[in-house]
């Protein structure tokens, strides 16, 4: 069962659907910053310093980062080898949404800004907290957040990332609910519901990562 | 109509294969594609050089036979229909057409347009059956009552004429709505639920086998199929396989 192609699709889904649970936690806490510091500072420790959050899910996300990835270079490798020989001529276009048909390229894009983001922020922190054992100070977060987005570069790169962040969860959401097998007339709801999610939460963070660097 | 033919040509399933150009002069629009290659062949015999290889029998859309990728799409441009019911009014006349065979890895050419797709027929007696009692005293399917949804979904699934266009059109290979088509006919009807568990796990058991890709649900598929079977089949035949592996 765990080599059959629907448990792996199943895997991908389970794991991309967690991650998209994991995005509007993660959006919630981040759009505080917009309006208050402070409670920025304070959800961020809480985070940064909650054994259960620190030492059970973080690693539970880490490992559903890892393994959604691994799995979708695994299964782009099976597929490409499906085909064999390549067309000639193939209108993709004629059937499918280019979205649809190129999530190992958002998803290699998104890989890209994970390193990227993970640089800027998460192994910063681990190095804070774990390597050099520095006192907790509750009021750091919201500085080294607006700290970040000083740079043009990078807020131009987290901008172009999370354009690609949209296209990949535009397709991935709904594709979810069906590979679990869901598929039925509140499937146009799921759809909808997946575009405004797919677009309405990336906009967001770039939102965020704009506002800073303009009010820095 | 006049036409630049771009055609595969591939003398057994161990040579590399290649395109060769022909031109045709004098086509009705009202010819079928089949007719309009069985005019070029005629003339290639003419000249003799061996005719082009391809795949055909009921010429009305029922048997499934007839796969060709037509510039770029699994029974050309047209919807709904397969290589035998696409008319040459489709192209424009100056048209360059490029026919390919349906190219997948568990399809391997036979000769020039002609795909081996045995591997349909392995998943089919994998369990695309219901196991009947024979011996005289079988019951009258019609005594059983059929709620009409489910009588109608079988039915829509049921017209799956295992062409292949799915596996030839999607990105992956994937022959996800082929196998669905086959799973949701019969499990859809009391008849078929007796055996469904281990259907739809012997099934998809053989379709790994034979090296189909994973569906990524781009819906290609449901698009390109001349017989228009729905995405519902494949999260119908998920939903079975990933309950059936949980009874265990």
């Amino acid at each position: 069962m765990l080599y059959s192609t629907i448990f792996k699709k199943a895997s991908m889904a389970i794991s991309g659907l967690f991650l998209i649970i994991f995005l509007l936690q993660h959006f919630a806490i981040n759009i505080t910053s917009v309006f208050s510091g402070n409670l920025f500072n304070q959800l961020s420790h809480f985070m940064g310093t909650n054994p259960l959050v620190q030492f059970v899910l973080q690693p539970i996300l880490i490992f559903g980062v890892i393994f959604h990835f691994v799995m979708g270079f695994v299964l782009d490798i099976i597929n490409k080898r499906a085909r064999g020989r390549r067309y000639k001529i193939y209108k993709g276009n004629s059937n499918a949404s280019w979205v649809s048909r190129n999530m190992i390229i958002s998803g290699s894009t998104v890989l890209a800004f994970l390193v990227l983001h993970f640089y800027d922020f998460w192994i910063p922190e681990m190095d804070y907290k774990y390597v050099k054992f520095l006192p907790e100070n509750p009021d750091r977060y919201f500085e080294e957040l607006v700290h970040k987005f000083e740079d043009i570069t990078r807020v131009v790169l987290y901008v172009i990332s999370f354009f690609f962040l949209a296209l990949h969860l535009s397709h991935g959401f709904a594709s979810s609910f069906q590979t679990m097998g869901f598929n039925n007339k509140y499937t146009v709801l799921v759809k909808s519901f997946g575009k405004l999610y797919a677009f309405g939460i990336p906009f967001g963070f770039a939102f965020i990562a704009i506002y800073h660097y303009l009010n820095h | 109509m006049q036409l630049k033919l771009k055609i595969w040509r591939q003398k057994n399933g161990k040579s590399k294969g290649k395109f060769e150009t022909y031109y045709l002069n004098d086509v009705s629009p009202d010819m079928s594609f089949l007719e309009m290659m069985d005019v070029l062949n005629e003339n290639l015999m003419l000249k003799g050089i061996d005719p082009i290889a391809f795949d055909h029998d009921c010429r009305e859309g029922i048997c499934g036979s007839c796969s060709m990728f037509i510039n770029g799409e699994a029974h050309g441009p047209d919807r709904l229909v397969t290589t035998c019911q696409l008319h040459m009014r489709k192209f424009k006349d100056g048209d360059t057409i490029y026919v390919e065979p349906f190219r997948a890895k568990p399809f391997p050419v036979i000769k020039d347009l002609v795909v081996d797709r045995s591997s349909f027929d392995r998943i089919q007696h994998a369990g695309g059956f219901i196991s009947v009692n024979t011996s005289g005293n079988t019951q009258d399917a019609n005594a059983t009552p059929i709620e009409k949804e489910d009588a109608d979904n079988a039915f829509d699934a049921a017209t799956c004429i295992g062409c292949g266009a799915c596996v030839a059109t999607c990105k992956n290979a994937s022959a996800m709505l082929f196998v669905s088509a086959k799973v949701s006919q019969y499990s859809l009807l009391p008849q078929g639920k007796v055996e469904a568990t281990n259907r739809v796990l012997n099934m998809v058991k053989q379709m790994d086998e034979e090296g189909f890709g994973n569906c990524t649900n781009t819906g290609a598929c449901e698009v390109e199929c001349p017989k228009g079977i729905s995405l519902e089949n494949i999260a119908r035949m998920n939903r079975e396989y990933l309950l059936a592996n949980l009874k265990g």
